[in-house]
């Protein structure tokens, strides 16, 4: 791959524009216009996050950085109660950076924004020299509407309320650290990397009082809660019994000495719900591909102090920290 | 899981529990209360925290967490000396993951790696070997640590390295064995213990013979261990019938991994490889004698300490830290002072709040501040 105007252009016309097709791209004006009536017709307030994303490798058993960085954007989004609209998308690429890979890695951006109906609409790319850059950044920007009445905060949480996670723990912590580190494990071992919009939208309509939803990215479920009991005052009880986690994901975990709830997943999301209202809202999940695992895993305590207890296996309880900076094995 | 799930049966876990409640109000038992035992091992440490099992034992048991963490007892002068090797920049330094967070006088070697430090985590030596193998131009370091488990993995690594003619890998070796610093301890007047968990990993490699000194001489209990729950929930009620029964033995719980003679394979290339040190410097223990081993003469050219110019001398630890109380069992880790306050797994300023399988940093994790 070479820098220059020219070349830059090609790049930008045979793998961005090729790829992603869409009206907003393709006008090569220096903005995305997008019209404000399919705004206003959807909701009465606008959602607006961004994210980068940095991962080795670049491509993994389940998804690569493209998929990532379109499901990531679309996720936050949708937990806020949002239906993700529109994306902007910026490419920092080191020089040297196969062509074929970034093909690939674009494609899987186009596929993951088709299936999360989201439209990728502006863009930019920069090209740095080798070693200035480690192999490909991607900045993903994204807009989404908030129907009206939808209110999802993690102070709102209650005592006697429920925690929900929306499939299996870890997996794809699991599987990236398997692809980094050649564990030489077998069985299949898969990034969840999915969009949570479609899943969401029926939590949405079920009509049960949500409390707060986020999706459980780095540091895993194990933060997400702590962040719903720093925000609410309330200690929470994660029952470690009912915890879905797959197979070869503990094997990673007995093996290493981790924790899955440390792990971060890409399509999963842990929500708060009335009590009452738990199990029917599970149910519902369990009928969408991206919560088919739906479980209740904890509940919010009486108790006033920012806390995260587990209930162990044995029947004792401990508490549940929040990782020291990055996972590191254990030897023995 | 096979050979997993077995032993994390929460029915049966109760029906120990029972069972050693019912123990502990015979009248032979009642008049020995508290029972104090020690698990030797730090990974024992970690699954009694890990999993509540303090609440599932009666009154009248105390569990005394051992020196058994080889991360925990790492003496700060080892890890300048890594520092040392890691900023040369010939250096490719490899270690465990554990290792990654000690700190030494000026940092840990996550600290060196943020800096610019080549340094990387492996799994296994065989690992450190292959980067050496990758890596023909630079000098490729492994930081080897460990009791007797960890020892045999380096030990045939060097072998095959010579086998290899691999000429850049070197070893800083910090490997150190488990009964001296058991005799130590024992020996300590204000040590109360009654009876051993012994390590289930390091027995797996040395076997069963090496303890019977603390049953026969010290007149103690030792019961080897595996480290899930039933294992160490069985092992106590195998130590309660020692006592109940005035024995003291050496019994095998870990049968399914443990033998009574050990891995002789294991066992024979450590002997070919490592050599006992006249004494050993032990994080919150001093100096021990004949504790550690180095290098053999007929492997010296692997030996990392040849590249440091001078290695680090020994610093005077806190005044202030009462680790060494804590693991003779005088206190516990709530008792100190610092427990939380001065003293936290991010910031340790005591040996057991090294690593998550140190007595204070488990009873901090899992049990909190408070």
């Amino acid at each position: 791959m070479v820098l220059g105007g020219l070349a830059m252009r090609r790049l930008i016309e045979e793998v961005f524009l090729a790829t992603f097709d869409t009206p907003e791209l393709a006008s090569m004006e220096d903005q995305a216009r997008l019209p404000l009536g399919d705004v206003i017709a959807s909701g009465d307030r606008l959602a607006f996050t961004t994210d980068s994303y940095v991962i080795d490798p670049l491509e993994f058993p389940g998804g690569n950085i493209g998929a990532l960085a379109v499901n990531g954007t679309v996720n936050d989004l949708a937990v806020g109660g949002a239906s993700p609209l529109y994306l902007s998308c910026g490419f920092i690429i080191e020089e040297g950076l196969p062509l074929e890979q970034l093909r690939r890695i674009v494609e899987a951006m186009r596929d993951a924004a088709e299936q999360a109906e989201v439209r990728i609409v502006t863009g930019d790319t920069k090209v740095v020299p080798h070693g200035k850059g480690d192999k490909l950044f991607i900045n993903t920007s994204g807009i989404g509407v908030i129907a009206p009445g939808v209110e999802l905060a993690a102070h709102r949480c209650r005592p006697g309320d429920r925690v929900i996670v929306s499939g299996t723990v870890g997996d794809h912590g699991a599987a990236v650290l398997q692809a980094r580190e050649d564990l030489a494990l077998e069985g299949g071992l898969l990034s969840d990397c999915r969009s949570l919009s479609g899943l969401v939208r029926d939590m949405l309509s079920t009509g049960a009082d949500i409390r707060a939803m986020r999706d459980a990215t780095r540091g895993g479920v194990a933060a997400v809660v702590h962040e719903f009991s720093s925000a609410s005052g309330r200690a929470i009880r994660l029952f470690e019994d009912r915890l879905p986690v797959r197979p070869e994901v503990r094997g990673v975990c007995e093996i290493l000495g981790l924790d899955a709830l440390h792990f971060a997943n890409e399509g999963k999301l842990v929500a708060v719900v009335a009590a009452a209202q738990a199990n029917w809202l599970v149910a519902r999940m369990r009928q969408h591909p991206a919560g088919r695992d739906a479980c209740v895993i904890g509940e919010v305590l009486p108790d006033v102090s920012v806390q995260v207890r587990l209930r162990t296996l044995m029947g004792g309880e401990r508490l549940l920290d929040l990782p020291v900076g990055e996972l590191l094995p254990r030897i023995c | 899981m096979k050979y997993v799930d077995e032993f994390r049966n929460p029915v049966e876990a109760r029906r120990l529990g029972e069972h050693l409640a019912r123990r502990m109000a015979l009248p032979e038992l009642q008049s020995r209360r508290p029972v104090r035992i020690m698990e030797v091992c730090g990974g024992h440490t970690h699954t009694i925290f890990r999993y509540g099992l303090e609440a599932l034992l009666p009154e009248g048991i105390e569990l005394i967490h051992g020196p058994g963490c080889p991360v925990c007892v790492l003496p700060p002068e080892r890890i300048d000396d890594c520092l040392t090797l890691a900023e040369q920049h010939d250096v490719i330094l490899t270690t465990f993951g554990d290792a990654m967070r000690v700190p030494g006088s000026r940092g840990s070697l996550l600290q060196a790696r943020a800096r610019g430090a080549d340094i990387r985590t492996v799994y296994s030596p065989l690992d450190a070997l292959q980067v050496a193998r990758d890596n023909p131009d630079r000098k490729v370091v492994f930081f080897a640590l460990g009791f007797e488990t960890t020892m045999p993995g380096t030990a045939i690594t060097l072998q095959q390295a010579v086998e290899e003619g691999i000429a850049n890998f070197y070893l800083f070796c910090h490997h150190v064995t488990i009964v001296p610093i058991l005799k130590a301890l024992l020996d300590d007047p204000f040590m109360q213990v009654d009876a051993f968990i012994g390590p289930g990993h390091v027995s797996m490699v040395i076997g069963m013979t090496p303890y019977t000194f603390i049953a026969d001489q010290y007149r103690k209990p030792v019961v080897v261990a595996g480290f899930e729950p039933l294992d160490i929930l069985q092992s106590i009620v195998m130590v309660l019938e020692q006592l109940r029964e005035g024995r003291t033995e050496v019994e095998n719980q870990y049968i399914r991994v443990v033998s009574r003679d050990g891995n002789r394979q294991a066992l024979q290339a450590v002997a070919d490889v490592f050599a006992l040190r006249a004494r050993s410097s032990w994080r919150g223990l001093g100096e021990i004698e004949r504790s550690g081993v180095g290098l053999k003469p007929a492997y010296a050219a692997f030996d990392a300490e040849r590249l440091l110019v001078a290695p680090s001398v020994r610093r005077a630890e806190p005044v202030d830290c009462r680790c060494s109380e804590v693991l003779k069992g005088q206190l516990h880790p709530r008792q100190c002072p610092l427990f939380g306050r001065a003293c936290t797994p991010e910031h340790p300023r005591g040996a057991l709040m090294v690593s998550s399988e140190g007595a204070c940093a488990a009873c901090h994790q899992y049990q909190g501040r408070g």
